[in-house]
């Protein structure tokens, strides 16, 4: 079904790693080769406009579900469509290029260590050909250093002169410097004291709401995912498990496994109440757990549970995979 | 009172550059009792994990402790040698680094480093060092550990990662934990697994912890005082009730106002607005002063040192009494 208010699409995403031992070692052990399913058949999409937050345990394939968005990673199945173009023709021409940008995770992996912080934030406008001439640029510069709350100043220091969050805000002022439509964010705020977050996150809705951005936003910290998400997925061991409207998952969490991850959010309010963490083992992404994969760890699971994969289907506005929640038995 | 495990004393950090001499640090003092933890929140670049790399001795150069002492169990360490420090850190304190990636090696496995870590510190064998090291990564949340034990950090999520700085810091079973930012890449679930480890560890073996991190709610539920840190120095001290519920220092209600609800949306949220002072541009008298609502003449011109503010420390004129009426 085609939808014109489609901006960005991912389909059937896969990716698998080898994470087989050294060959020798493996056939001294009779070892056979580990295949890691980090994403396993993931689909969304997202309007233009609109922000979709990816949440769920350490793990489970968010970063690499970014990746694949951006086209940092390879998908070992599946597309991702960016504008209605395959994104691999996207990305072969660079005037498409400027259009998607990703914050990374780890901002000290993604900054150029011998580059002044000018240089690293003017070089998308200068490759890209967004402002003309050297005053142009540098005051571009300043701006986007200004909006992510440091100083124009600071442009002449070196990433290393710079905490931990005042380098996460370099890579975000770096990434918004070539006007990206779509921006993937993957962790943007965490290393970042309240305030200053509170200060990017009101820059990233008014830049939504000025100028359209769409935005793939990655966070395990849940009140954040609430300010600033129209829907969220739920993603368990390399599937989405649940797809709904922010405030009906916050609301009425109809996946077992989305009512524990809500249980465990940490109590700001002191009353004493100790914080449930998912029970059971995280089960290895090599050897996932035949049928639901949540299974070991499910009050709800029965045979079926055991033996069948639940697919991803409409529960009123929500999209849940959860044979308790399709048969009525969820409560 | 039992004797602190760490105290530190007026601690001033400097960065001499072409430009003149950076102040990083200037007067922090706080101690730490046995089994306390003490959290450390504060503005993004307020000298938070600069102060944590004083105390376990890895000051980048050209930055280096220009006034002041640290003292482990009484004894002063912040004038130790290189190689004495080294023997110390890993064995006494236990370091967990804001970025996980500079304390892996990528050239070893994870099973490789913890075991490497034990044998350093501890009297065990290898076969014995092997089987602790599956323990930790189990003790930290990395499922099938023992099938994992022989990854290399490259193959670990950023959360697992963070999980295996943790083990390395625990392993040897230090007196003191200094904890940067532990748990920002992990799930909620496994953060509350983490942060049990710890505090069992506090309860238990009587470790002291000094826990950075910008997460209220794990500040809520770990910390029993907590520090707040705001241009360099400590703007408040006090136990964790007080400080996150009643602040008695203007930024630190800026900082509590601005915490996103987890109850409901707000289209804006709260923020403080304008920017921390940089180091070559902190403002005379009170650091905080341009952008606080509460501004008053003095705060221009003196700098308030921490002084009583009832429930809590705060460096705030608006709690001077004058020492007539004391
Ligand atoms: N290059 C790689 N080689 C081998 N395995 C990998 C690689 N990158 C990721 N993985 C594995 O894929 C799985 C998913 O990793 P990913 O980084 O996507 O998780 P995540 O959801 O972002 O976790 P976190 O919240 O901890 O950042 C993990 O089991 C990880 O070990
Ligand atoms: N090598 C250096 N040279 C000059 N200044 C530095 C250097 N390293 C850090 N700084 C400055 O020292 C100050 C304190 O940095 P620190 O890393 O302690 O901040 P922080 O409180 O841990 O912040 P964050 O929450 O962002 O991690 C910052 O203003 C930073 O810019
Ligand atoms: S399908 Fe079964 S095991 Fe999986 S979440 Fe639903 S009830 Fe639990
Ligand atoms: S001393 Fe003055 S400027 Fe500083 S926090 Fe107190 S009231 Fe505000
Ligand atoms: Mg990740
Ligand atoms: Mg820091």
């Amino acid at each position: 079904m085609p939808d014109a208010a489609v901006f960005v699409e991912a389909q059937d995403l896969v990716r698998h790693f080898d994470v087989s031992r050294p060959i020798l070692q493996r056939l001294a052990v009779r070892e056979g080769k580990r295949i890691l399913r980090a994403v396993d058949g993931i689909s969304f999409t997202i309007p233009k406009g609109t922000t979709l937050s990816l949440v769920g345990e350490s793990g489970c394939g968010k970063s690499t579900v970014a990746r694949m968005m951006v086209g940092l990673y390879g998908t070992t199945s599946g597309h991702v469509l960016f504008d209605g173009r395959d994104l691999k023709q996207a990305r072969a021409a660079s005037d498409q290029r400027r259009r998607l940008q990703m914050i990374f995770q780890d901002p000290y992996a993604s900054l150029n260590p011998r580059w002044r912080v000018a240089d690293i934030v003017a070089e998308p406008i200068r490759a890209f050909g967004l402002a003309q001439g050297r005053d142009a640029v540098l005051a571009r510069v300043a701006e986007l250093l200004t909006q992510v709350g440091l100083s124009p100043l600071d442009g002449q220091k070196f990433p290393h002169e710079f905490s931990g969050g005042q380098r996460q805000r370099i890579s975000i002022a770096r990434a918004l410097s070539s006007n990206p439509e779509f921006l993937v964010c993957d962790e943007p705020t965490s290393a970042l004291d309240v305030s200053v977050q509170a200060q990017i996150l009101n820059l990233m809705k008014d830049l939504q709401r000025r100028l359209g951005l769409t935005y793939l936003f990655i966070s395990h910290n849940l009140a954040v995912v609430r300010q600033v998400s129209d829907r969220i997925g739920v993603m368990y061991l390399g599937r989405l498990v649940e797809l709904a409207p922010a405030e009906t998952l916050f609301t009425i969490p109809r996946h077992p496994y989305t009512r524990a991850l809500m249980e465990a959010i940490p109590d700001l309010e002191m009353t004493g109440r100790t914080r449930i963490p998912v029970g059971g083992e995280v089960p290895s992404p090599i050897t996932p757990p035949p049928g639901c994969a949540f299974h070991p760890r499910c009050p709800l699971a029965n045979d079926r549970c055991r033996r069948e994969r639940p697919e991803l289907l409409a529960a009123e506005a929500t999209m849940v995979a959860c044979h308790a929640v399709q048969e009525g038995r969820a409560g | 009172m039992p004797n602190p495990i760490l105290e530190v004393r007026d601690l001033r950090v400097e960065f001499p550059t072409r430009r003149g001499t950076l102040v990083a640090l200037d007067s922090v003092s706080f101690a730490i009792q046995p089994g306390e933890v003490l959290g450390v929140v504060g503005e993004s670049g307020a000298g938070k994990s600069m102060t944590g790399a004083a105390i376990i001795g890895l000051l980048e150069p050209p930055g280096r402790i220009a006034g002041g002492q640290i003292l482990l169990e009484g004894r002063r360490i912040d004038n130790l040698r290189y190689e004495q420090m080294r023997r110390i850190r890993g064995r006494e304190i236990g370091a967990i680094f804001q970025d996980p990636l500079t304390t892996l090696n990528p050239l070893y496995t994870v099973g490789d480093q913890l075991a490497e870590t034990m044998l350093t510190h501890l009297p065990i064998r290898p076969a014995e060092a092997k089987r602790r090291a599956i323990e930790w990564l189990e003790l930290v949340g990395i499922p099938a550990a023992a099938q994992r034990v022989d990854s290399y950090p490259h193959e670990f999520s950023g959360g697992m990662r963070q999980r295996v700085v943790i083990a390395l810091a625990l392993c040897a079973e230090p007196k003191l934990i200094v904890a940067d930012e532990p748990t920002t890449a992990l799930d909620v679930s496994i953060q509350a697994q983490i942060i049990a480890l710890l505090k069992r560890l506090a309860r238990e073996k009587g470790t002291a912890m000094m826990l950075v991190t910008h997460d209220m709610g794990v500040i809520a539920e770990t910390a029993d005082r907590v520090a707040v840190m705001y241009a360099g120095r400590i703007a408040e001290i006090g136990p964790v009730r007080d400080v996150v519920k009643a602040p008695r220092h203007p930024y630190t209600a800026g900082l509590m106002a601005s915490i996103p609800p987890l109850d409901r949306r707000v289209e804006r949220l709260a923020q403080i607005d304008g920017a921390m002072p940089r180091l070559s541009a902190i403002p005379q008298g009170c650091a905080y002063h341009p952008r606080c609502p509460k501004v008053f003449s003095r705060c221009a011109v003196d700098r308030p040192e921490l002084m009583d503010a009832g429930t809590t420390d705060a460096a705030c004129w608006l709690h001077y009494k004058s020492p007539a009426h004391a």
